[in-house]
C-alpha cells in the first residue's frame, strides 16, 4: 500500500527490487523444472510464454488487443523451419530469418491496423491473420496440410549441439530470458513511457508534440518481431511447423494466456502461459472439453477478476510484477 | 465454343454461390451491427450463435419432426431468446468497462458454445434437408437456378431489408436510433432502454440464427460452421464500416458475390480475396467504405 503513497525514485527502487526477487524466483524455476517435468513440455510452455509476453507488449502498455497475434508465431515459425531444413542453415540464422519475417509482417500489418483503434482494430487483426492463415495453407513451402516435419536442429555458433536435450534446454530459456529482459527494458525506457501515455490518453500524448502513429508502430512492430522469436525457436524444440501454430485457436489461446495471468504486468503472461499450456497438456484426454474450459476461464477473467493472477497477487500484495 | 459455354454456366454458377454466401455474409454483418451500434459489442460469438441456430433447426426436426418452415420461425426464436439471456446474464455485467472487454467475453462464450457442440458432435457435418416445396429448379434460360438457393438469397434480402426499414423508418427505431447516440436522454423520457438493449442484443443474435436455418440445408450442420466465417464477416464489417445498416447490408452481398467471381477468375486467391479488399480499403478509407469514423 505504501508503494503507493511514497515518492517516484522510491518507487521505482521499489518496482527494480520486486521484479529482481520475482526473476530470480524465475530464474529458479527454469533451472529447476526439467527436474521434475518433461524438458520439452518445459520448452514449448517457455516459447509459448515469450509468445504471451510479445503479445502483452500491446495490449498491457499500448492497449491495442491484436486478435490475429499467430500469423506472427506461426509464420515465424514456418520460415526459421524453412530455413533450418531447405536452406540448412544454423539455429541461430535460421531463428533470425523468422523474426525478421514476422517483423517485416508486423511493419505491414501494423500500418494497415494501428489508424484505427480499440475493437475496429482487433477486428483488423482478426480478419488479416485469417489471410495469413489462408496463404499457408495454400503456399507449397508450408506442405499444407502435413506442414514442415523433422527439422534439424544443428550446432549453435557451430559449437553447441541442440540435438543435445540439455543443450537445447539452455539455448531456448536463454531465447526466453533475453527476449523477457528485452521487453522489461523496452516497457522500462522512455519508448515506454510514452507508450504508456498513449495508452492512458492518446489525445493528450497526440497534444503534446508525440508522433503517437509512430510509436504505436513501432511497439506493434517490436511485438510481431518477439512473437516471431517464439514462434521461430518453437519450430527448432518441437522440429516442426504446423498450421496449428498459425491458426485462429493461436491467436486466441494467446488473448487467454496474457488476460489470464494479468494484462499490463511484467509476470503475468508467463504465468498465464504455463497454466494454459499445463491446461491444455493435462487435460488432454477429455478433448473437446479443454475448449469450453478455455471459453468459461475467458468469461470468468472478464467478469470476476479483470487484473488477471499476477494482477490481482500485486494488488493485494502491494508489489509492481 | 465449348469452352465458353463452360465458362458462361460456371460463371453463373459461382455468381449464384456468391450471391448465396453474399446472403449470409449480409445477414451476419446486419446482426453485428446492430448488435454493435447499440451495445458497443463486438459480438465474437456471432458465429457460435448461427451454429445454433443451424442446429435449433436438426434438432427440431428430429426430436419434434417440425419441418423446414417451422424451424426457420421457431429456430432464431429460440436462439433470440437464448441471446437475450445471455445479454442479461454476461454481456451487461460489462456495459460500463472498456469495449474490448465485450469482445473478450463474447469470444469466451463463443468458445463454451463451440466446444460444448463439438463435444456432442464431434466435428462432422449432420445433413439437412431442403423443404420438399423447393425441390428442383427453375429454368431461367441461361441456367438452372435450384429453387432452394433462390429461397435463400429471396428471404435474405427481404429480412435484411425489413430491418433496415425498421431501423431507419419506424418509430421503435427511431427509439432505438436515440438510445444508442444518449442512452440517458432517452430513459429519462421514460423508455426503458435496458430492455431495448436486451432485445437488440436477442434480435441481432436471431439474425443469425435465421441465417444458420437458411443455411443447414446447402452446407451440412457443423458445430465449427460459425467460427469458419466469423473472420469472413468481420472483413465485410471492417469494409463496409460499423454504424451503417445499409452499408452492411450491401457489403455483405458484393462481396459475396466478389468472392464467386474470383472463384472463376483467379481460384488461388478465393478465400483470400475479402481481406486483400479489407487491407485496400483500410489504405483508401480507414473508416470503412459507409463508417462514420470511429
Amino acid at each position: 500500500m505504501s508503494a503507493v503513497a511514497t515518492a517516484a525514485p522510491d518507487r521505482a527502487q521499489h518496482q527494480r527490487r520486486d521484479f529482481a526477487i520475482a526473476g530470480v524466483l524465475m530464474l529458479a524455476l527454469i533451472a529447476a523444472a526439467p527436474f521434475f517435468v518433461y524438458p520439452f513440455f518445459v520448452m514449448e510452455m517457455l516459447c509459448v510464454a515469450l509468445f504471451a509476453c510479445a503479445f502483452n507488449l500491446l495490449i498491457g502498455y499500448v492497449g491495442l488487443l491484436s486478435f490475429g497475434h499467430a500469423m506472427f508465431f506461426g509464420m515465424a515459425s514456418y520460415v526459421s523451419a524453412h530455413a533450418a531444413k531447405v536452406w540448412e542453415l544454423d539455429p541461430l540464422p535460421a531463428i533470425l530469418c523468422g523474426v525478421a519475417v514476422a517483423a517485416a509482417m508486423g511493419l505491414v500489418a501494423g500500418a494497415l491496423a494501428i489508424r484505427s483503434t480499440g475493437i475496429y482494430f482487433a477486428m483488423i487483426t482478426v480478419a488479416l491473420s485469417q489471410m495469413v492463415y489462408f496463404f499457408c495453407v495454400e503456399a507449397p513451402f508450408t506442405h499444407g496440410e502435413d506442414g514442415i516435419q523433422s527439422v534439424p536442429q544443428g550446432r549453435v555458433l557451430g559449437l553447441f549441439d541442440i540435438s543435445n536435450t540439455t543443450n537445447l534446454y539452455i539455448f531456448v530459456a536463454v531465447i526466453f530470458v533475453l527476449g523477457f529482459l528485452f521487453v522489461y527494458r523496452t516497457i522500462n525506457s522512455p519508448f515506454g513511457e510514452i507508450l504508456k501515455a498513449i495508452r492512458e490518453n492518446q489525445p493528450r500524448a497526440i497534444s503534446l508534440g508525440y508522433r503517437v502513429p509512430l510509436y504505436k508502430l513501432a511497439a506493434f512492430v517490436l511485438s510481431a518481431g518477439l512473437a516471431g522469436l517464439a514462434g521461430a525457436t518453437k519450430a527448432l524444440v518441437v522440429q516442426n511447423a504446423s498450421l496449428s501454430d498459425v491458426g485462429f485457436q493461436m491467436s486466441g489461446e494467446v488473448v487467454l494466456m496474457t488476460l489470464l495471468g494479468g494484462m499490463g504486468t511484467l509476470y503475468g503472461p508467463v504465468v498465464g502461459a504455463v497454466v494454459v499450456v499445463s491446461m491444455q497438456n493435462y487435460l488432454a484426454q477429455y478433448g473437446e472439453w479443454v475448449t469450453v474450459i478455455q471459453g468459461a476461464v475467458f468469461v470468468a477473467c472478464v467478469l470476476l477478476f479483470r487484473r488477471g493472477i499476477v494482477g490481482e497477487i500485486a494488488h493485494w500484495a502491494g508489489l509492481s510484477l | 465454343m465449348y469452352l465458353v459455354a463452360i465458362s458462361a454456366q460456371q460463371l453463373y454458377g459461382q455468381l449464384l454461390i456468391g450471391l448465396i454466401n453474399g446472403s449470409f455474409y449480409a445477414l451476419l454483418s446486419l446482426g453485428l451491427a446492430v448488435i454493435f451500434g447499440m451495445l458497443n459489442v463486438v459480438n465474437f460469438a456471432h458465429g457460435a450463435f448461427y451454429m445454433v441456430g443451424a442446429f435449433t433447426a436438426y434438432f427440431l426436426l428430429q426430436y419434434a419432426g417440425a419441418n423446414y418452415w417451422l424451424a426457420l420461425v421457431l429456430s432464431p426464436l429460440i436462439v433470440g431468446l437464448l441471446g437475450a439471456l445471455t445479454e442479461r446474464l454476461f454481456i451487461r455485467r460489462i456495459a460500463s468497462l472498456d469495449h474490448l472487454y465485450g469482445l473478450l467475453l463474447t469470444f469466451g462464450l463463443a468458445l463454451v458454445i463451440q466446444g460444448l457442440f463439438q463435444n456432442e458432435f464431434g466435428s462432422s457435418g449432420k445433413p439437412y434437408p431442403s423443404p420438399k416445396e423447393l425441390a428442383g429448379v427453375y429454368n431461367v434460360g441461361f441456367m438452372f437456378l435450384p429453387k432452394y438457393r433462390a429461397w435463400v438469397i429471396v428471404c435474405s434480402f427481404f429480412v435484411c431489408m425489413a430491418t433496415w426499414f425498421a431501423i431507419e423508418k419506424t418509430r421503435l427505431g427511431a427509439y432505438l436510433r436515440a438510445a444508442t447516440e444518449n442512452p440517458a436522454l432517452v430513459r429519462a423520457f421514460g423508455i426503458n432502454v435496458p430492455l431495448m438493449i436486451t432485445a437488440t442484443y436477442g434480435f441481432g443474435v436471431a439474425l443469425a440464427a435465421l441465417a444458420g436455418v437458411l443455411a443447414a440445408p446447402i452446407y451440412q450442420v457443423r458445430p465449427g460452421m460459425g467460427a469458419d466465417i466469423i473472420a469472413v464477416v468481420f472483413a465485410v464489417v471492417v469494409i463496409g464500416g460499423m454504424g451503417s445498416i445499409l452499408g452492411s447490408i450491401l457489403t455483405g452481398f458484393a462481396l459475396g458475390v466478389i468472392e464467386g467471381l474470383t472463384k472463376v477468375f483467379y481460384p488461388e486467391i478465393s478465400n483470400t480475396v475479402v481481406f486483400v479488399i479489407m487491407a485496400i480499403v483500410l489504405i483508401i478509407r480507414p473508416s470503412g467504405l459507409f463508417g462514420r469514423v470511429i
